[in-house]
């Protein structure tokens, strides 16, 4: 194109679409610092805490009741780094949006894409699959990490036994509804303090009050409260009053769908 | 072409817009001009389908915003220039923008030379200077070379020779064919840049006007007299059918030639209805004594002033009891 072009001769004139908002959201993700922190804290968290608690109960093993050893389950145990983990994806998420809010960016986003579902399905859809691959290397590596340190205490998992595989690669799936959970949530509070403090009070205060709380209340909480349900993808040994791996996972898919749903009617409703 | 059709906008029970109609053609400068609160920004954002109107429309190349196929490459906007991530580089910001339009990665290039910010183009936006921030909000709304222009308040916080370049530019813009909507409360700057005025207060259309016409219409010539003899001066203008009345100060203050000690008081007269000239030749025919005597010509400002008061008035008249 040849500046400056008069507005007769704008040569190479087409339709935006889709795969184009998609190009301008990933450079939006690549270009700020906060993400390659926030990845780099997903990793950094999601293995080496699941390295520790790999170690610390593997050599508590032997201490454990007979129901304790029964429940043992070294999947779930050297991945279970990744649920602390979740909440520097929460944080990134909440923020890819929100952030556009407090800077203001948002208008000028909208003015870019007019059509705003657009812009929330981009956001969503980068931000998923980057997640997804960071997710499922950090649980593959994880789960490696902490079999090799789990193995010579207690008995360990390999990848090849019932259901470890889909435990693996369901750690990083479970990761990767959250950030979609997350991107709708910061869509639908505005606040990235707001938006950040419900994502915390989804993953981590609410199911911990139901812990509180007696057993009938108790069970149907951690049954089918999302996030709950969604981490049966991620264990081998599945107790008493949880879903089934994947009507879990489904449970939680269900929830995000909601959110995103409100999320989506609101942003393209409200005034920006 | 930006038209728009009875635009309302109502937050709660504030009118932010009221009833606006107006059609905005290419090839001039158009100047949205109002105080601050008058509703220019709202309506800016309802062109670009930021905020729906409560009723109305408006419409930009006859389509509302929403449904252009390529927004940037039809109308390009600066609202805020401050509306973007502190963290980002002024570059990689352009580039996120082309992208979602399908512009090429040249053009960035290529818009960073036009608005002079080639140097800077790796800093990270938070570390640019309000004028270079400016810049490049400018440069976002070059991007498309889109054929509609829309700037709310571009030159707050430039410095003098910022101001001329955006003048300079927004002239040549629209002289290649482009609509251009350019929005301010100075009436300086305004008279400057534009060629046509949509004058808008407290969300109402009160002036819808070549510039020329505007100033011609509404500013007053009047002459601003000092004498020890004012009493009688006044009383041979009024019988030559002058109007006069005491001075004012804000009239002393606006006459350019009136110094500091251009006084006000019972010795100071305004007279309209004659020109400096005449008023001199009939206080020398009746021997009387002038200090000063000062053509005063109103400028776009007090025009300006004096139309917007007016909406103020209107509307606190209107207000049902």
């Amino acid at each position: 194109m040849i500046a400056p072009a008069g507005p007769d001769h704008r040569a190479d004139f087409r339709a935006a679409t889709f795969g184009d908002v998609l190009r301008s959201e990933w450079t939006k993700l690549r270009s700020v610092r906060s993400t390659f922190w926030a990845l780099t804290v997903t990793v950094v968290l999601g293995i080496g805490l699941g390295a520790a608690i790999s170690a610390a109960t593997a050599h508590s093993y032997a201490k454990l009741s007979v129901s304790g050893k029964l429940s043992w389950d070294p999947t779930g145990v050297s991945t279970s780094g990744l649920a602390i983990a979740s909440l520097a994806i929460a944080v990134l998420g909440v923020l890819c949006i929100s952030s556009e809010y407090s800077s203001g960016m948002i208008s000028t986003s909208l003015i870019a894409v007019p059509k705003r579902g657009r812009v929330l399905a981009a956001k969503s859809l980068v931000f998923a699959v980057v997640t997804f691959v960071v997710g499922e290397v950090t649980s593959f590596a994880a789960f490696f990490v902490g079999q090799a340190l789990i193995s010579g205490h207690a008995p360990h998992a390999a990848l090849g036994d019932p259901g470890v595989a889909r435990a693996v690669v369901g750690a990083g799936l479970v990761l990767t509804a959250l950030a979609v959970l997350s991107v709708a949530a910061g869509t639908l509070l505005r606040h990235p303090a707001a938006a950040i403090a419900a994502m915390i009070a989804v993953l981590f205060v609410l199911p911990g009050i139901a812990q509180a709380l007696p057993d009938s209340w108790r069970n149907p909480v951690t049954e089918f409260w999302p996030t709950q349900a969604g981490s049966q993808l991620t264990n081998v040994y599945h107790s008493a009053h949880t879903l089934q791996p994947w009507p879990g996972f489904g449970v939680m898919c269900l929830f995000v769908a909601i959110v995103y749903a409100i999320a989506w009617t609101l942003l393209d409703r409200r005034d920006a | 072409m930006i038209e728009a059709h009875g635009l309302v906008k109502r937050y709660g029970s504030t009118m932010a817009v009221n009833d606006l109609s107006f059609s905005i053609r290419p090839g001039m400068v158009t100047g949205f001009l109002g105080p601050n609160g008058a509703g220019k920004t709202t309506t800016m954002r309802m062109i670009l389908g930021l905020d729906a109107p409560t009723q109305g429309s408006v419409t930009v190349g006859g389509r509302s915003y929403r449904d252009l196929p390529a927004p940037m490459r039809e109308v390009g906007a600066l609202l805020d220039a401050k509306a973007l991530h502190g963290g980002r580089r002024a570059r990689d910001h352009l580039l996120c923008l082309a992208r979602s339009n399908g512009i090429p990665r040249s053009r960035v290039d290529e818009v960073l030379r036009i608005v002079g910010l080639e140097d800077v183009a790796r800093r990270r936006a938070k570390g640019l200077s309000l004028g270079m921030g400016q810049r490049l909000g400018i440069a976002s709304a070059l991007l498309g070379d889109p054929a509609v222009l829309i700037f709310d308040e571009p030159v707050n916080g430039l410095d003098p020779d910022g101001i001329h370049w955006v003048r300079t530019l927004l002239r040549a813009q629209a002289a290649e064919g482009r609509t251009v909507l350019v929005s301010s409360h100075l009436m300086s700057e305004m008279a400057l840049t534009a060629d046509h005025l949509l004058v808008i207060g407290k969300g109402r259309l009160i002036a819808d006007t070549s510039v020329d016409e505007f100033t011609r219409s509404s500013s007053q010539q009047s002459v601003h007299v000092r004498s020890p003899q004012a009493a009688e001066l006044a009383a041979r203008c009024r019988e030559a059918g002058a109007t006069v009345r005491a001075g004012s100060t804000s009239r002393a203050a606006a006459a350019p030639a009136a110094g500091p000690d251009a006084g006000t008081g019972p010795d100071v007269i305004e007279i309209t209805g004659m020109d400096s000239a005449e008023v001199g030749k009939l206080a020398a025919a009746h021997g009387i004594v002038l200090f000063e005597l000062i053509p005063v010509k109103a400028s776009l400002e007090e025009a300006f002033m004096e139309l917007t008061r007016d909406s103020v008035e209107y509307q606190a008249a209107g207000v049902p009891r």
